[in-house]
């Protein structure tokens, strides 16, 4: 049923990066990195609850062994990159500057493989049983959230599911992994996806991809025949991928606002996730390896990688052989969304999509200078609410002005802040409204409660 | 830590000495408020050469002298307020708030008036309320309508254009020249005398269509004759099309302004609403006058022709500062300062209406903006009807 | 041609409109004043005018009036209010004629002192001036993610201006400070603490963290030495690596003590000293701008 020439869908607003960066390594294939010594595994690496450690300093572990155990429902196991031995377990400086529990394992360079879960023929077991297993992978949320995938897949009774939708849009610039895993790996990708499509137990399963990657679109159809997905092609713009956008351009249903996808009827997922489920159930294999986009301007060599989870960002970037420019910013993500790293002492996470260094030319230099109401904010603004009059009394601290003006609403995707010519840090500001605003209703609620 | 990284041979590492941290996104469009400002200026470019081929040497004098007196009142502000003189001046707000407050001037504006109006126009109408972005109205107009009330006998004197007097000096007849370029006899003879004698044309004055109108003697039956039939036939808007036609530097081609205007809405610098809407509703409130009343305003073409209502429309009305920032705002912005600059012309003691027209819908941008609240993506139709 | 003539007959009659117009008016408001009169409370209304009227909001309520109301009505005492010195809770005490219960004045200390001499900070931020917005990105833009951000978010609060931020840091003026308590709510690191004004003694210090990693990027953290909790047990506690001084104890340490502890790591300092040490610091001029 799949729909070719496909249809092009898109939202309203949104921006066109003038330069996204992609062509710096989307046409580099995927390589796998050697083993490397040390592998810095941080505790918590989802949303929810941070898991709990069940290997101890001195333990030897195997490759995709469980080293930390889901602690609650919304949590995820972690699992060895490779075999070696556990040298300590404390807290160490991060990226982020933030001192976070981590993992140190000192490998012992054999990789030798601990038997992993037995495989699943996903079209006969039970339901229950691939949920459970996608929860004792430890998988997560790998285009950026970080979201416990199972948990995202129980939809509660009430609520009824009618569409999924696998998000390839990958809008960020300079990204891309995802584009390289449809390429290389299409059958896991619709592998991944019609199992998900089983557990919810809907029929309507989609993938969504820019058409930036209509290579891609084309290699998913060619091995589609078996699964019957409706692949789509979506506008280049950003933020394509947003789950209540993409979920809009695919269905046209509208998330409703402060509501949650599976409101409009819809779960998204992320294509490495996908490949993530195909590989747990099909070969049995735990999430501790991803793909990563290592890129930017200042990198001597961008390219794809297959990392492990915990590798050092130094070692990274020594496989990318280095820098050519010393670069201004260094982003653990994409650079629309992504985290700028104080110090390349982070390391790997499930959901590191990409490290972008980018030399001074081509990151923002954030101004004070007055808004001169040229609108387009709000034209790009896919929430539909108004940035530049936010910005404005944010910037005053009228903090109940900007919640009556539906501030928290915005789903921080920077696109008013990519396209303010007066270099209005918007986004920011909006962000730090909406902090203040929680930080004082949890106050307000704490004294309602005293009293 | 970052010595033992550089230590490896061959490749080199960063130092991560000198990031920068802050919260995404980390890039950014490569516009910027002097890129806007610089196409600004590029869109204005053709109504400027236009006013310079039809009026000469001294539209080019104003023009050049009104940007730099505006950008020396910026300046001065600047120092005196203690703000960043550079960063001010190189935004090309000023030198377009200039260069439009010229198009605003007649040929024959002395260069004091200059002087005034540049700074009324940065101190008064800008910096007083803190500067760009902050400005109600647009600074232009405000310095427009001051010098207008205050000195409106060096701001309506009109002279013709360099191809009127070509045309007088090749001995067309005063009646012919009258209904054409709006020479009064005595002006018609002075010029006549001028050109006779080799002697310089410059002290020499003519109407500007939409004096004449006002001059007119009106005659209020409904379907009374047509009593402007010499300034307002199509030879005559030829001539107000290219721009033949004595007034402000900017009143005179429609032409120049429309490729301006094209210009702005393919660079997304203007909402194409403004313009439409009120050029539109001029044309349909001043027909609609003019099918009934025929004696007492010309019709609507002319009205859309002549006068500042172009320049108006397209570089003042427009001014992002100062217009609302929705869609549907834009529109009824846009329709307002029809109705305002129709009312003023039909039946106001001026002759023209278009700065006072934007001028006071300026001052409801902000309640605009207010009607029309943006309800977020995903909020129910009924929810929102209810706010 | 008669613009000269004065029709007298017009000017009586518009004073006369006038007149009348005000007249009625009048009476109207003098009826509504009557019908719509609002109750107020006569005791809270005394107790008004002898608060401070800073409006601050420090005792919880909405404002002055607000807690004159409270008082008046006995859900409050009158030593709730932070900024009324000693004398003027007595008098509005005497007033209302009640139990005088008064709670000790008290004063903000930011518990961070990593200016930007002492403390090294590798990368620029750059982003919205406030620090609840520094906080949220990558741990701010401090080498320490417990530090002082420096950029002022307290100082912005205060009514009373008793904050400055000098060379990147907070400091408090305590004669200034009234001891509201708005700058405990803005500050995202949650670095400043009221404490009983009389107390001259603080460790300047708030990160958790082990001293080898805090000496990393600062010269004056608490290095949990316990020199102090060894000096003076009763008015000091040394928790992981983190000392805090005793301010329920009963006898507060006085700046004699705490000179005599000579704390190695340079963060147990009188309130005088945290002020002088940074004033003396030869960028100050130029940070001045943050404010």
């Amino acid at each position: 049923m799949s729909r070719y020439p496909f249809n092009i869908s898109t939202f309203r607003g949104g921006i066109h990066p003038e330069n996204d960066g992609k062509k710096l390594s989307k046409d580099v294939s995927i390589r796998t990195a050697p083993l490397f010594e040390y592998y810095n595994i941080a505790l918590q690496q989802n949303i929810g609850a941070a898991p709990k450690w069940v290997v101890n300093v001195g333990d030897t572990v195997k490759k995709g062994q469980k080293i930390a155990e889901a602690d609650g429902f919304v949590s995820a196991p972690l699992h060895a990159p490779t075999s070696g031995v556990v040298e300590k377990i404390e807290k160490c400086p991060g990226g982020m500057g933030i001192c976070v529990e981590t993992l140190v394992l000192k490998s012992d360079m054999l990789d030798e493989a601990c038997e992993f879960y037995p495989r699943i023929d996903w079209k006969e077991c039970a339901v229950e049983d691939l949920k459970q297993r996608i929860a004792d992978c430890g998988i997560v949320g790998m285009g950026g959230a970080a979201f416990p995938t199972s948990v995202k897949l129980s939809v509660p009774p009430d609520k009824k599911i009618t569409d999924l939708i696998i998000n390839g849009a990958e809008c960020e610039p300079y990204l891309t992994a995802d584009h390289r895993l449809m390429l290389e790996c299409p059958e896991k990708v619709l592998i991944g996806a019609s199992i998900m499509g089983r557990i919810l137990g809907i029929e309507n399963v989609h993938i969504g991809v820019e058409m930036n990657k209509v290579d891609a679109i084309e290699t998913l159809i060619e091995h589609n025949k078996p699964y019957n997905i409706d692949i789509i092609g979506l506008d280049v713009r950003y933020p394509q991928g947003a789950e209540k956008q993409i979920i809009y351009a695919v269905t046209k249903r509208k998330v409703p606002a402060g509501g949650l996808p599976m409101d409009a009827g819809a779960v998204v997922q992320n294509v490495a996730t996908a490949v993530a489920i195909a590989e747990a159930v099909i070969e049995g294999k735990p999430l501790f390896e991803r793909i990563t986009t290592v890129t930017g301007e200042a990198v001597k060599t961008p390219g794809n990688w297959r990392l492990r989870i915990g590798t050092p960002l130094v070692k990274v970037l020594e496989l990318a052989e280095g820098i050519v420019e010393e670069p201004a910013k260094i982003i653990l993500g994409g650079p629309m969304m992504g985290f700028a790293q104080k110090s390349l002492n982070g390391s790997i996470q499930k959901n590191s999509g990409g490290l972008v260094l980018l030399p001074p030319s081509k990151v923002t230099q954030y101004s004070s200078s007055p808004c001169i109401r040229c609108g387009r904010c709000l034209n790009a603004c896919p929430m539909n609410i108004n940035p530049s009059y936010l910005g404005t009394v944010i910037e005053n601290e009228k903090f109940d002005l900007a919640m009556n003006n539906n501030v928290m609403d915005c789903i921080e995707c920077g696109a008013c802040a990519y396209i303010c010519p007066a270099h209005r840090p918007l986004v920011q500001h909006i962000r730090r409204a909406k902090a203040e605003i929680r930080s004082r209703m949890a106050s307000q609620k704490q004294s309602v409660n005293k009293k | 830590m970052s010595e033992e990284i550089k230590e490896k041979s061959g490749i080199r590492m960063p130092s991560c000495d000198k990031l920068i941290v802050s919260s995404s996104p980390h890039i950014q469009s490569r516009s910027s408020v002097a890129g806007i400002m610089f196409k600004v200026i590029i869109a204005l470019v053709p109504a400027m050469a236009a006013s310079v081929y039809f009026f000469g040497f001294a539209a080019l004098k104003l023009l050049v002298l009104t940007a730099f007196f505006c950008v020396a009142a910026e300046a001065l502000w600047c120092m005196i307020a203690g703000k960043s003189v550079k960063t001010a001046i190189f935004d090309g707000s000023a030198v377009v708030s200039g260069l439009i407050l010229a198009m605003n001037f007649s040929p024959a504006t002395p260069w004091y008036v200059c002087l005034i109006g540049a700074f009324l126009a940065i101190w008064l109408g800008k910096q007083v309320f803190g500067g760009i972005g902050y400005n109600p109205f647009n600074p232009a107009i405000v310095a427009r309508v001051a010098l207008l009330i205050a000195l409106p006998g060096l701001m309506t004197i009109w002279v013709p254009t360099t191809k009127m007097v070509e045309t007088a000096q090749h001995g067309i007849s005063q009646n012919e020249a009258y209904s054409r370029t709006f020479f009064s006899a005595a002006d018609w003879r002075k010029l006549q005398d001028s050109v006779g004698k080799n002697a310089s044309v410059d002290v020499v004055t003519c109407a500007t269509p939409l004096s004449m109108v006002s001059e007119i003697p009106k005659n209020t039956d409904i379907g009374a004759k047509n009593v402007f039939s010499h300034i307002d036939n199509r030879t005559a808007w030829k001539n107000y099309f290219l721009g033949n036609v004595s007034g402000s530097l900017g009143e005179t081609s429609t032409l120049a302004i429309i490729v301006g205007c094209f210009l702005l809405i393919i660079w997304k610098l203007i909402n194409w609403r403004v313009p439409v809407f009120f050029v539109g509703t001029v044309f349909v409130f001043t027909g609609m006058i003019n099918f009934f009343y025929p004696g007492i305003t010309p019709s609507p073409v002319f009205h859309v022709l002549t006068g500042g209502l172009m320049l108006g429309a397209v570089f003042m009305a427009t001014d992002m500062v100062t217009s609302p920032v929705t869609n549907r705002g834009s529109a009824l912005f846009g329709v307002g300062c029809g109705l305002i600059t129709s009312v003023i012309r039909i039946w106001g003691n001026y002759p023209e209406g278009v700065s006072f027209a934007i001028l006071f819908m300026n001052a409801l941008v902000p309640f605009i903006d207010k009607m029309f609240i943006r309800l977020p993506f995903g909020t129910p139709k009924k929810q929102g009807a209810g706010k | 041609m008669n613009g000269f003539m004065v029709e007298y007959s017009s000017v009586v009659f518009a004073a006369l409109a006038m007149g009348s117009i005000g007249l009625v008016l009048g009476i109207l408001i003098a009826v509504a004043a009557k019908i719509f009169k609002v109750e107020s409370d006569s005791r809270a209304e005394l107790v008004l005018e002898l608060l401070p009227g800073a409006n601050c909001g420090g005792c919880g309520k909405a404002g002055c009036a607000d807690f004159a109301k409270a008082v008046a009505s006995g859900e409050l005492s009158p030593g709730q209010c932070p900024v009324s010195s000693r004398e003027t809770v007595n008098a509005i005490a005497q007033a209302l004629g009640i139990e005088n219960n008064v709670s000790f004045r008290k004063c903000a200390v930011v518990l961070c002192g990593g200016d930007k001499n002492q403390t090294r900070n590798p990368i620029l931020y750059n982003g919205v001036n406030d620090c609840r917005s520094a906080s949220l990105i990558s741990g701010g833009p401090k080498g320490c993610a417990y530090g002082c951000l420096g950029l002022g978010s307290c100082a912005r609060t205060c009514p009373f201006g008793a904050i400055e931020i000098v060379n990147g840091l907070a400091v408090v003026h305590g004669e200034l400070c009234v001891g509201c308590g708005k700058c405990v709510m803005a500050c995202p690191r949650k670095l400043i603490k009221l404490v009983n004004a009389d107390a001259q003694v603080h460790i300047y210090c708030s990160n958790p963290e082990k001293a080898p990693l805090k000496r990393q990027y600062c010269n004056v953290p608490c290095i949990g030495c316990r020199k102090c909790e060894k000096a003076f047990p009763d008015k000091f506690k040394v928790e992981g690596f983190r000392g805090t001084v005793d301010y329920d104890a009963p006898q507060l340490p006085t700046a004699e003590e705490a000179a005599s502890v000579k704390c190695p790591a340079h963060c147990l300092l009188t309130a005088a000293e945290h002020l002088a040490v940074e004033h003396n610091d030869p960028d100050h001029e130029n940070t001045k701008e943050i404010q």
